[in-house]
């Protein structure tokens, strides 16, 4: 059992940053993404094509986590906007293989917004579904119920929308994924606290563990590009004054995810540290909120 | 009914200019083309007027009562014979099956002059929209007659997805997400979500679909083809 889910399910507070594999087949950025980001991490996301733009596989670069991380674990995403049902089980059970032991199953962006429009979406399968599968697979047989040679043993992990209304749907749309396999949430930028309590309560019944998402709003052009681009996320204005009135944007990006992480401490299981490529403010959030 | 759209004038013009085409026969469609006005009398006269501006000479033109109707083509190609004859190109203004019916008929080149769109709802006079993709393993009964395969722009049968927000749509950010229409409507009869939806079976779907009333009734086997029971699931046999 890995580091990751063993701590996530002995209660203790967990830390999971992100790394993106690179456009091209040289990783180096991405190690050095993961030299900095592992010490203060249980677990990194490697990201599956983000934004339905052309990436190194997460397959690969999960492992060059595995292999480079020290013991920080690779949480390989799955999205099912590129595969058909087929490649995810191939995909998944080639994962198992490689050592990668914690899994993030996620629909994935519509391709029209990412770098090949023209893409067919494949979208096969569903989020839910793909955890059904997946969880199927850690009992040892297919979607088809063929027994396998040999099974996986996922830790499994979903994505979270806590903000998003109408809350009943979306709680009811997480349930679903619960009932469909999925231990472990990573939830989407968290910027009202409160809407993110009343998640970890609704949750609490299934067993499952909310980390929570903290984003780095570290510039007025970040915030600009969240909310004109980015999925399902707004930038409340309290946020987009405070950095944007700041002399140093950055370090009240840093301060306010700081308070962010001090007020979801006693909450969350977790949290999730988006830095969108501010690779050492990580430290000193994580130094900050004292969680290190 | 199918919604077919214009296609690129300049495609039209590279398929005439190939075979070096100087005349040609123009074919609309009484049903779905005319209600679509991409090809009824009024589109099939735009476009003898261009054709005429671009220096071709037409022959003829007709308008199928339905383009993609085997017997009625033949018959209306029969009427129009010293036409299409004098031609050297067919341009048919339908949807692609009734473009493969007069190319069955004719023994000419003949090309697509509108692109088929999709199997639209007549919302109304001129307005249609697409709510349907004849997957052949409808979820309708599921979904509260809302269809996720087309109405969600990710086709995803359990949803929303994590880009939902405020109830609308992440990637048609001006439409409601469909899912949040599906659980609303089924709240409102009564209903629930049960479960999740399984992965659809796409392999009623595979293609080329056909049924054969005929033979069926006469008691004999059709001629096979690549699906012998095209909507006919293993479930339900
Ligand atoms: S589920 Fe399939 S058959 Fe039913 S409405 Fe949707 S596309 Fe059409
Ligand atoms: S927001 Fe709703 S309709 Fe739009 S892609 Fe996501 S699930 Fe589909």
């Amino acid at each position: 059992m890995g580091k990751f889910r063993d701590a996530l399910v002995r209660g203790e507070f967990v830390i999971t940053g992100e790394v993106a594999p690179p456009h091209g087949t040289d990783y180096s950025a991405m190690l050095e993404s993961v030299r900095k980001l592992s010490p203060f991490c249980h677990a990194l996301n490697v990201t599956d094509n983000q934004g339905a733009t052309l990436h190194l596989s997460s397959l690969a670069a999960s492992r060059v986590v595995l292999e480079n991380g020290n013991g920080c674990e690779p949480i390989f995403q799955q999205t099912c906007r590129d595969r058909n049902r087929l490649a995810l089980q191939s995909d998944l059970l080639a994962a198992w293989t490689l050592g990668l032991e914690n899994v993030l199953v996620v629909t994935g962006d519509d391709p029209r917004g990412g770098d090949h429009p023209k893409a067919k979406g494949v979208f096969d399968m569903d989020s839910t579904q793909l955890l059904q599968v997946t969880k199927g697979m850690n009992e040892g047989v297919d979607m088809n119920g063929t027994p396998l040679d040999g099974a996986t043993d996922f830790f499994m992990g979903g994505a979270l929308f806590p903000e998003a209304e109408p809350w009943d749907i979306q709680l009811e749309r997480g349930l679903q994924k619960v009932e469909a396999g999925a231990e472990f949430f990573q939830t989407q930028a968290v910027t009202d606290v409160d809407k993110f309590a009343r998640a970890v309560e609704a949750f609490e019944p299934t067993g499952a563990k909310l980390i929570a998402g903290i984003l780095l709003f570290k510039s007025p052009r970040v915030i600009k590009f969240i909310n004109e681009r980015l999925a399902g996320l707004m930038v409340p204005d309290w946020i987009t004054d405070r950095v944007t009135g700041a002399e140093k944007p950055l370090d009240e990006a840093i301060a306010i995810a700081i308070e962010q992480a001090i007020q979801l401490k006693d909450i969350a299981h977790g949290i999730h540290i988006m830095p969108l490529g501010s690779d050492d403010a990580v430290a000193r959030i994580i130094e900050g909120a004292e969680l290190g | 009914m199918i919604v077919t759209k214009p296609r690129d004038w300049n495609r039209i013009k590279a398929n005439l200019a190939e075979i070096d085409a100087k005349s040609v026969f123009i074919m609309g469609c009484g049903e779905c083309a005319t209600v679509a006005h991409t090809g009824g009398q009024a589109e099939i006269m735009v476009a003898k007027a261009r054709l005429e501006a671009e220096g071709y000479s037409v022959t003829g033109s007709a308008v199928g009562a339905v383009t993609c109707h085997s017997g009625g083509v033949n018959l209306d190609m029969r009427k129009h014979r010293a036409e299409v004859d004098a031609a050297d190109a067919v341009l048919v203004l339908s949807c692609g099956a009734g473009v493969q019916t007069v190319a069955d008929a004719v023994k000419k080149p003949t090309y697509p002059g509108l692109e088929s769109a999709f199997l639209g709802n007549v919302v109304r006079h001129g307005v249609f929209e697409e709510r349907c993709q004849m997957c052949g393993d409808c979820v309708l009964d599921k979904t509260a007659g809302i269809c996720p395969v087309t109405t969600c722009p990710k086709g995803l049968l359990n949803g929303p997805c994590g880009g939902m927000w405020n109830g609308m749509c992440e990637v048609l950010t001006d439409r409601e997400c469909a899912h949040v229409k599906i659980r609303r409507r089924l709240a409102e009869q009564g209903r629930g979500m049960k479960g999740v939806i399984a992965p659809k079976d796409y392999s009623v779907k595979r293609g080329p679909g056909s049924v054969n009333t005929r033979d069926a009734a006469l008691g004999r086997k059709p001629a096979s083809t690549a699906t012998d029971k095209p909507f006919t699931t293993e479930k339900d046999a």
